[in-house]
């Protein structure tokens, strides 16, 4: 097959153009739009200014929504660590004939529309939700307490649609970890919690690691959870494009948002790549 | 050893607790689907089919349906028929740039929805075309790449490459051999693209709301603007509908996949 260099390109000739044409030179377009002027008319005139940038760290507003995306990012993540461990862990040391049928069932919200897994927090945590329905049965509130549109009902629903990506990656990492190791340091005389600590945790790191990054980064561009879940407080950054776009059709100001937002992004994969990989990754998301 | 049998009960039970917590706001939306009350919530009075009812008759929200069959049958074909040559060329042949471009198909999904959503619209506004269901149609095409490639490049490591080298030096030229060969072995990988293409694009709001025009809202859009005024028991009744819809067709297929297996074995 070596004689015909062409042909790998041939092949590659259609994803590619569909890619450089639809998502490469768009996204170069949103950064060379975010410094053109918006006139009063509201019309865009092309030009090079960093007026867009300067607005966004005016004030404290807009960075505040930023670090607000930020910090709801690393709540999430954290979260869902303490939350997918020990269901990764149990698949991994689990000899039940259900395994498979366990796995199926975590991966199942994939299949999940969003918007109905985002919805269905309100029937649990509306005012005549089930959670305040069942503490006003047991008697221990007489009015329904407020647990919807604030930042927990926002990271609830983030955590749902993230969790199963976070078990996922995590059990990859586990399941590649030859159990002879951990045999090998119980029979030297380790603690089956010593052995977890010393042989088995750190090997976990890879995917630990790599959920904790797609974790990060789909929080941060998350717009739904917000919108349906949040109060008006509760804005991510990716609201803020959306209102500034389709809301009060202030392109260049929108892509000047949107460039801050990609570029952190990009930066932060970059440094991951760097020193982490980010293959594994793209590996793990492939079983899924 | 007494010690782990305590510690493994603890994990089991940390493990039922996960699933309850990540099924229960789901199951909900089923249970309250039936409720036969104005308000969709808790405590049930009955159970009623009246939501379903309704709901077949609400003809914005049907045409949504059919718009949303659409789109996500034309982007899975479209995703698919890009893709599988791609992941073919990916492990099949080596060349420069590999790498980089393999990840540079891949890398929208890192990307945020809004931010692909806001490029693609800039775009077609500067090229001064209208919204249009070919924009949706190509959008939900680069949305759904990455994940075609990643399924159909998984499956393609493990097709062994002296398959096709057996069929090219009986006499079989390339297109038969793919034909022959690589396409029968490659078909569940394929067919499991297709149908994941088809539920991202069925499911996607947020990149979607950008898109769409009046005329090709899909369901989730739709859903998305009757929540606007809170939670209905036909919104329930609704996802219900995509609950099911959507969890039976993997679950069908690999049922379908896994006898097709066994019987040609």
């Amino acid at each position: 097959m070596k004689e015909k260099p062409w042909k790998p390109w041939l092949l590659l000739s259609p994803s590619l153009t569909a890619v450089f044409l639809l998502l490469v030179v768009p996204v170069c377009f949103v950064v060379v739009y975010s410094f053109w002027l918006r006139a009063p008319s509201g019309q865009d005139i092309p030009a090079f200014q960093m007026g867009n940038y300067a607005k966004f760290f005016a004030d404290f507003f807009y960075p505040s929504i930023l670090l607000d995306t930020l910090r709801v990012a690393l709540e999430t993540v954290i979260l869902c660590l303490i939350m997918g461990y020990v269901p990764a862990y149990f698949f991994y040391r689990t000899e039940s004939r259900l395994k498979p049928y366990l796995m199926l069932l975590v991966m199942l919200p994939f299949w999940i529309s969003f918007i109905i897994r985002t919805l269905s927090w309100i029937n649990i945590l509306g005012d005549s939700g089930l959670i305040n329905h069942l503490l006003m049965e047991a008697g221990f509130i007489s009015s329904p307490i407020g647990l919807l549109y604030n930042e927990g009902a926002v990271i609830m629903g983030l955590l749902q649609y993230l969790l199963p990506f976070m078990i996922l990656n995590i059990y990859v990492s586990l399941d590649g970890i030859d159990k002879s190791l951990t045999e090998a340091a119980k029979s030297l005389g380790c603690t089956e919690w010593q052995a977890f600590r010393e042989v088995t945790l750190p090997l976990s790191l890879p995917g630990v690691s790599a959920g904790c990054l797609l974790v990060f980064v789909l929080t941060c561009g998350t717009y739904l959870p917000p919108m349906i879940l949040g109060g008006p407080g509760n804005d991510m950054i990716a609201n803020l494009i959306f209102k500034r776009v389709i809301g009060t059709l202030d392109w260049p100001f929108g892509s000047a948002i949107s460039t801050i937002l990609l570029t952190l992004l990009v930066i932060i994969v970059y440094t991951y790549n760097r020193y982490m990989g980010i293959n594994q990754i793209f590996k793990t998301l492939s079983k899924g | 050893m007494k010690r782990f049998i305590s510690g493994w009960t603890l994990i089991k039970l940390y493990t039922l607790f996960v699933y309850i917590w990540m099924f229960t706001p789901i199951v909900a939306v089923v249970i309250l689907a039936f409720n036969p009350q104005q308000f969709g919530s808790f405590p049930m009075e009955g159970v009623s089919f009246k939501w379903f009812v309704k709901l077949s008759h609400n003809s914005t929200i049907l045409d949504a349906f059919k718009n949303s069959m659409v789109l996500g049958s034309l982007t899975a074909v479209f995703s698919t028929a890009i893709g599988v040559p791609a992941a073919m060329a990916f492990i099949r042949y080596d060349f420069k740039g590999k790498d980089f471009l393999n990840t540079l198909l891949i890398a929208p999904i890192m990307i945020p929805e809004v931010v692909l959503g806001v490029a693609l619209l800039l775009f077609i506004r500067w090229l001064q075309q209208p919204k249009s269901f070919a924009l949706l149609l190509i959008g939900h095409v680069v949305l759904t790449l990455p994940y075609v490639l990643l399924i159909v490049q998984a499956r393609l490591v493990g097709i062994k490459r002296e398959y096709e080298e057996a069929a090219m030096s009986l006499g079989a030229n390339p297109l038969q051999t793919f034909r022959e060969v690589t396409f029968p072995l490659l078909a569940p990988a394929i067919f499991a693209g297709m149908l994941f293409a088809f539920t991202i694009s069925f499911d996607d709001v947020t990149a979607t709301l950008f898109w769409a025009t009046a005329q090709h809202q899909t369901v989730p859009v739709k859903i998305f603007g009757m929540l606007r005024n809170s939670i209905s028991p036909e919104i329930n009744a609704l996802g219900a509908v995509m609950i099911v819809l959507t969890v039976s067709i993997p679950l069908a297929a690999g049922y379908l996949s896994r006898r097709f297996a066994r019987g040609s074995a």
